[in-house]
């Protein structure tokens, strides 16, 4: 069941360095995840179907399709510094769209600089990972996945207690403070079973 | 079975000389660890666009340190590519190399900079002929019938 359900999990990637795309790429694969990398930030919002006019125009009614989501993105995956749009630019217009912002996203950076980890994560992002990315951090994806999509599922009938994290249902909850939700994310990973995926991976010793 | 066996320990050796000698870091290990049956040439390949993507880069940073008025944002900037991609495959000393590049852009000193370049060639060079070599040994133990050891 862990395996259909992970397949079933569909990961956007965005990076400028061919790299550094060939590598998350891996590392999501191996953790049987289905994976599109794309190398820019507009190249992304692209894919996602995002158009600026629909944004600026989406209280009049419209008769195209594009505003909703075609293509099903469980979770986005975006260097931070990349040429034009850096991933915090990616990071805000997903999460100022009101068709997007339910996409968790997660920011990758070579810098540890504590500001801008904080930027991205008051922004909205879910996980800042430093570069070279490892196993170790792909795996900690599956949660934010799975809580996007039990959200997604539920939405019309009841809220889970989970969903009182996420921005939208925040105001059940106004006096919640970061620290607060970033003990409860680490419960839920806890609660969460970690599947070993390569057992192979563990117990390596370094030759 | 004597040859392949041979082979294997001086690829083992080889490849444990490589890290004693800081050419590479345990990123080079989860490379090798991510490559499997449906990806057999995965190592390979990253490290071939590692090769391209450097070679890119330094022929630019030769270029832009070559102009009359030097914009060090534009060769920090590719420094900067140069130092991420050579942590995502693990060339440790290249890595190092554009770290202390990059100090010398911050301050702007164009001396420092054409010294680093020369020195963060030497290392790219160096670790390049180094994997060459590795990847000649493995196949000499896959033409011999053998597998790789696995780090």
């Amino acid at each position: 069941m862990a395996i259909a359900t992970e397949s079933e999990f569909h990961v956007l990637a965005v990076d400028d360095s061919i790299i550094d795309r060939k590598l998350i790429e891996m590392l999501l694969k191996t953790s049987s995840y289905q994976v599109t990398t794309v190398d820019s930030g507009s190249k992304a919002l692209q894919f996602l179907g995002f158009h600026e006019d629909e944004e600026s125009n989406k209280n009049q009614p419209s008769v195209s399709p594009i505003n909703h989501r075609e293509v099903q993105v469980n979770l986005i995956i975006t260097d931070y510094c990349m040429p034009g749009m850096t991933g915090y630019d990616l990071l805000k217009k997903i999460k100022e769209s009101s068709y997007l912002r339910d996409i968790p996203v997660v920011i990758m950076s070579s810098e540890n600089v504590p500001s801008r980890i904080n930027r991205c994560l008051e922004e909205g992002a879910e996980e800042f990972f430093l570069k070279p990315v490892s196993l170790s951090d792909v795996n900690k994806l599956k949660p934010h996945m799975m809580k996007a999509k039990a959200k997604d599922d539920q939405e019309p009938t009841k809220q889970g207690p989970e969903g009182s994290e996420t921005p939208e249902t925040q105001s059940v909850q106004p006096q919640q403070t970061p620290a607060q939700s970033g003990n409860k994310r680490k419960a839920m990973e806890e609660g969460i079973s970690q599947e070993r995926t390569r057992p192979r991976y563990s117990g390596l010793t370094v030759i | 079975m004597d040859g392949i066996v041979e082979l294997q320990r001086q690829l083992v050796e080889y490849t444990t000389s490589l890290y004693d000698e800081g050419f590479l870091d345990d990123q080079f290990i989860q490379l090798q660890q991510l490559q499997d049956e449906s990806n057999p040439d995965f190592v390979v390949e990253v490290v071939s666009l590692f090769f391209e993507d450097s070679q890119r880069l330094l022929n630019e940073l030769a270029n832009s340190l070559e102009q009359q008025s030097l914009d060090f944002r534009r060769v920090d900037a590719h420094v900067h590519q140069l130092k991420g991609s050579s942590s995502s495959i693990g060339a440790q000393r290249v890595q190092g190399a554009c770290i202390m590049f990059r100090n010398y852009c911050e301050v702007q000193n164009v001396e420092g900079c054409l010294k680093c370049l020369q020195h963060v060639k030497n290392e790219y060079s160096l670790v390049k002929s180094k994997l060459e070599t590795l990847f000649k040994l493995e196949q000499q133990v896959l033409a011999a019938g053998g597998t790789i050891p696995m780090p």
